[in-house]
This record gives structure tokens, sequence and C-alpha cells, in this order.
């Protein structure tokens, strides 16, 4: 909350947010009402939801822990806390949420968070540094590697940095677009008339990007209020470049700042009361 | 034939070292108390298989039992890494950890045709992604109908799978509800089944397409309530959301991961164990 916009003009000039919750709120308009979206924890699972209580009260989301049209109340810690399944239209084993439903191409968003991005979109959630010999071993793939191929389009969710916005990622745990920008145009044809269009958003704290047209390389397409070029240039790992349409991306409205302030306190105070239990029971 | 056994004697008679072992449970019903058990017993050289090695894994990982870990996703969900597993990947400690290591995906295709009693399982995958690089297991065969090239691993079967479940009958036929991940799939896969429950009753009271595993699909029950604590069991008591967070910094330093493991899982009297962690 430290990171406050000044925001001085426009209807909203009384709001203050972070960049943080400009991130959230811009991720979640993004997902239309009645997309069947594929969510991953964290970021992309918080903004699913905000759009949920706001704009797209019909966005059907799907956990991999095989929570069907799920509408929690609270935000999960795990993809699989019981808040998920006890509030889904159906819950599905893991085999079938993989085999029918993703695979399937029941799919429309896939909606993905990473340790790190590159410039053709590429994600990386497995290690840094070689296989073999790591530098710091991450969690893995996960669900990623199927739901970025077999979803209709992907979003992706991070915080911009040059930690994260790297020119080539270390290892490619998801597909973006490949080494060279072509792997998805190379696939052969019984492949390719089964996978996605790839990542078509990818949504920071401080912009937000999208493939060009051909290369497929990221460049900047609309940029948070209050933020310079200068900026997005020192938070990105590579020679970063801006469309030739860049626009200014548009400022939380109140209504879906109090949805998500109200969404995480309701949520803190939720986890806060598991652990009140454990300790009242470490101290006897 | 399901036979009702302490914890204790069923992982001493059935778990042995350097088995395959998947102790499952996707993020639900996650089996701790038979793994705390399996440390206890001083178990050494095993294969771990998992999905989402979490917590649990990352306890016997920090113990010295495991030599190897099948999986697809070795995080503590929510908060971020789990140290102990990564203190044996990047340092070799306490000792070193091979890893093979999957997709979601690809792990619960590999167990549904270990049930199904497949020698592979052949999935649409793992397209573009640099995993099949790095694990031999992953390969590729091509459709004889359509000539699509398509992903190709060994199905999982594990010599024990252990599930922990929300209750069996006197006969031993096993109920599990709610997010029920790869259970059935993991314990039809295996050569023995191990079932931890909350509680036996006489009757599951169920209705006609419930998950129940018959009584001889299974080798041995033991009544162990909260024996999924911190994970959770649907009906019975709710993830310990509070722990998991207060994990990160138990794990992260060897000496204080081995003190809380001595203090809670090595320490205490069996009557003790169960009442780890829950409200009084």
């Amino acid at each position: 909350m430290s990171d406050t916009v000044p925001v001085r003009d426009g209807a909203d000039a009384a709001l203050d947010y972070s960049f943080e919750e400009m991130m959230t709120v811009t991720a979640a308009r993004a997902l239309g009402n009645g997309t069947t979206c594929f969510v991953g924890i964290g970021l992309p699972s918080q903004a699913a939801n905000l759009a949920r209580l706001t704009h797209a009260p019909e966005v059907v989301l799907i956990y991999e822990s095989g929570t069907v049209q799920t509408r929690p109340e609270v935000l999960p810690l795990s993809i699989g806390d019981g808040e998920l399944c006890e509030t889904a239209l159906t819950t599905v084993s893991v085999p079938e949420m993989f085999r029918y439903w993703l695979q399937g191409g029941r799919i429309d968003v896939g909606f993905l968070g990473a340790a790190q991005v590159d410039r053709y979109a590429n994600l990386n959630s497995t290690l840094i540094g070689d296989y073999r010999n790591p530098k710091v071993r991450l969690p893995g793939g996960g669900g990623a590697p199927e739901i970025g191929t077999h979803s209709r389009e992907v979003f992706i969710m991070l915080k911009h940095s040059k930690r994260t916005f790297v020119r080539d990622v270390d290892f490619i745990t998801t597909l973006g677009f490949g080494r060279d920008g072509q792997a998805r145009a190379q696939l052969p044809p019984q492949t390719a008339s089964h996978v996605g269009r790839g990542p078509t958003k990818v949504i920071t704290d401080l912009c937000v990007l999208a493939p060009e047209a051909g290369s497929n390389e990221l460049v900047v397409v609309s940029i948070h209020p209050g933020v310079s070029r200068d900026r997005i240039r020192d938070a990105t790992g590579w020679e970063i470049r801006f469309s030739d349409r860049v626009e200014v991306t548009p400022a939380p409205d109140a209504r879906s700042l109090e949805a998500l302030r109200a969404l995480k306190a309701r949520t803190e105070a939720h986890h806060d009361s598991a652990q009140a239990d454990f300790t009242a029971s470490a101290k006897e | 034939m399901a036979e009702f056994l302490s914890l204790e004697e069923a992982i001493s008679r059935y778990v042995e070292d350097g088995a395959t072992v998947a102790l499952e449970g996707f993020t639900h019903l996650i089996p701790y108390a038979a793994g705390h058990e399996i440390i206890r017993q001083g178990r050494r050289e095993l294969t771990l298989m998992r999905m989402t090695p979490d917590i649990l894994y990352d306890q016997m990982i920090g113990m010295g039992c495991a030599r190897k870990l099948i999986f697809s996703w070795g995080g503590n969900p929510g908060v971020g890494s789990l140290h102990r597993m990564r203190d044996a990947v990047e340092r070799g400690y306490p000792r070193p950890l091979e890893l093979l290591e999957h997709s979601h995906a690809a792990m619960a295709h590999a167990y549904e045709a270990g049930a199904a009693g497949l020698p592979l399982a052949v999935m649409r995958g793992y397209i573009g992604s640099d995993l099949p690089q790095v694990n031999p297991d992953i390969r590729h065969i091509e459709c004889p109908f359509t000539g699509e090239k398509l992903a190709a691993i060994p199905s999982n079967r594990p010599d024990v799978a252990i599930i922990h479940a929300q209750k069996a009958d006197r006969a031993g036929n096993v109920l599990v509800e709610g997010i029920i991940g790869v259970q059935k799939e993991a314990v039809l896969a295996a050569r023995v089944a191990l079932v931890t429950v909350e509680e036996r009753v006489d009757e599951l009271d169920t209705h006609p397409n419930a998950c129940v595993l018959p009584a001889w699909t299974i080798d041995a029950i033991s009544v162990v309530p909260r024996g999924a604590w911190p994970s959770y069991a649907h009906g019975y008591y709710a993830r310990d959301n509070g722990f998991y967070k207060s994990w990160d910094a138990i794990a992260r330093d060897r000496d204080a991961f081995a003190a809380w493991m001595r203090e809670h899982v090595i320490e205490p009297q069996s009557a003790e164990r169960s009442t780890i962690g829950s409200p009084s």
C-alpha cells in the first residue's frame, strides 16, 4: 500500500490506489462476463474473483483442484482450499479436470502468474540457473504447461522488475511464443488445430504488454497513470519497445477498489482465524 | 481385503526402505499422520511420488527419507518455496535428491493409466516446454489414426499408495469427499494401498455416484482423527492456512526445522500426536 500513485485529474481524482491495486483492477477488467477461465493461484485468482464480484458475475472460474464454476467468498491461499469446493457448482477429479475440461478445449482464458517472463512471453516457474545445478529451485510448472497451450488465449500477470522481465528465460516451463517468437506458427497442423493463440496480454503493476503482430515480441500497449516510460524501461530486462498507439490505462473506479479491498479484508480475517487455532494449541 | 491396523503397524508392515511411495491428496486430505509415521520409523531411500509435494514432503525430504522425487509442483501453496526441498536440490542437504519432473496434466494421466493397467499414458502436452529435455520419461508417439504427435509418459505404478479419507465403514469401504484429487487413481494404480480415516462408522450414508473405494481395493486402514492436519478434511476441519504461512520461517533454517520435527513429530507419544494443531 506504500506505493501510492498520485492521480490528480479525471473523475477518480479523489481516489488513491496502489500499483498492485491498479494491476489487479486492470487484469480483472480484461475478463469478460461469461468467459470460462482456468485460474492460477495468487494474483490471477485475486483478479478473476474481482471480475466476478464487479462487472462479470457470470464468469466461470475453474481451478486445477477440480472445482468448476466456483464462487469463493474469500480468496483461497492454496489452489484447493475448502472454500473453492464448497462454493463450486461441482467438483471433479484432477485427471478429469486436465483431460476433459482443459485438454478437451473448454477453456477460454488461462490466467497465469510466473516467476519470470521473457520478450516472447515464455514463462519460467521451474528454476534459475542450470537444471542439474540450479541457483534457485522454483516450485515447477504444475498445471501451467498445458494451461498455456490448451486455453484459447492466455493472460499473464506479474509484477514488473528486471528480475521478472528477462530477455530470455533460463527455462521454458510454459510456452509463450518460443525462443524466436515463431514456435506456435511452426507447429504441425494436427497439433496447431488444438493449440490456442497463446499469451494475448501481460498485465503488470506498471503497464499492459501484448505480443506485436508478426514478431510476437512483447511491446507496451498501455501505461498506467503516473508511470513514466523510463520507469518501464528500467524495470525490463530487454530493450522494451512501445506500441505506436500506446494508451493510458483507465484508473481504477471506486466500485472496483471497494470490492477489492473488501475481498482482501475478508480473506485476511479468514486466514488469520486459522492461525489463532494453531497458536492456541501450540501453547498448551 | 482391508484390515484395520494401528498406523504404526500398517507402515511397519507395508512401507519398506527403497520403495516407491505415493502419498496423495491434492491440497485436501494430505496424509500427514502417515507420512510422520514413516519419518518416525526411519525409512530411507524412498522414491516419493506426488503431484504437489507440499509441507509433508518438505518434512520427509528434510528428514532424509527420500532418494528421489517424482512430482509436478513442489511449493508451499500461496506462500512460496519448500525450503527443505530446495536445500536438498540446491545443496544436497541432508542428502542429494534426484528429481523426475512432470506437469500436473502428465502426473494425472500417469496415475489414471496406472489404475487402468496400461504401461503408458498418452496426452497432448508439453508443447514448447523445456521439460522433455530434462526428463527422459517424457517421450512422443504418433497417433496411428491422425498422425498427430502426442506426449507419452510411463504409468505411475507406486509400490504403496497412501491416502487420507473421511470415513470407513465396519467392512472397510472408504468414502472420499470434496476435492478428490487423484486419490482413487493412486489407490488403484498401486500394489499396496493404505488409508487413514477420520472415523469408522456403521454406514457410509452416501449417494450412488460418491467416490467410494471398496474394502477389497485396500490393504490396511488406520483410524487417525485429524490425520490430514495442517491440510484439511472436508466436513471435519478446515485447512490451517496460518500454519502453512508459519512453516516458511520454520523450514528456512535447518536447526529450526530439526527442532520443530523433534518436538512435534519424533518425540510426542502417540496419544498426543493426533492433537497437534487442534483447537481445544
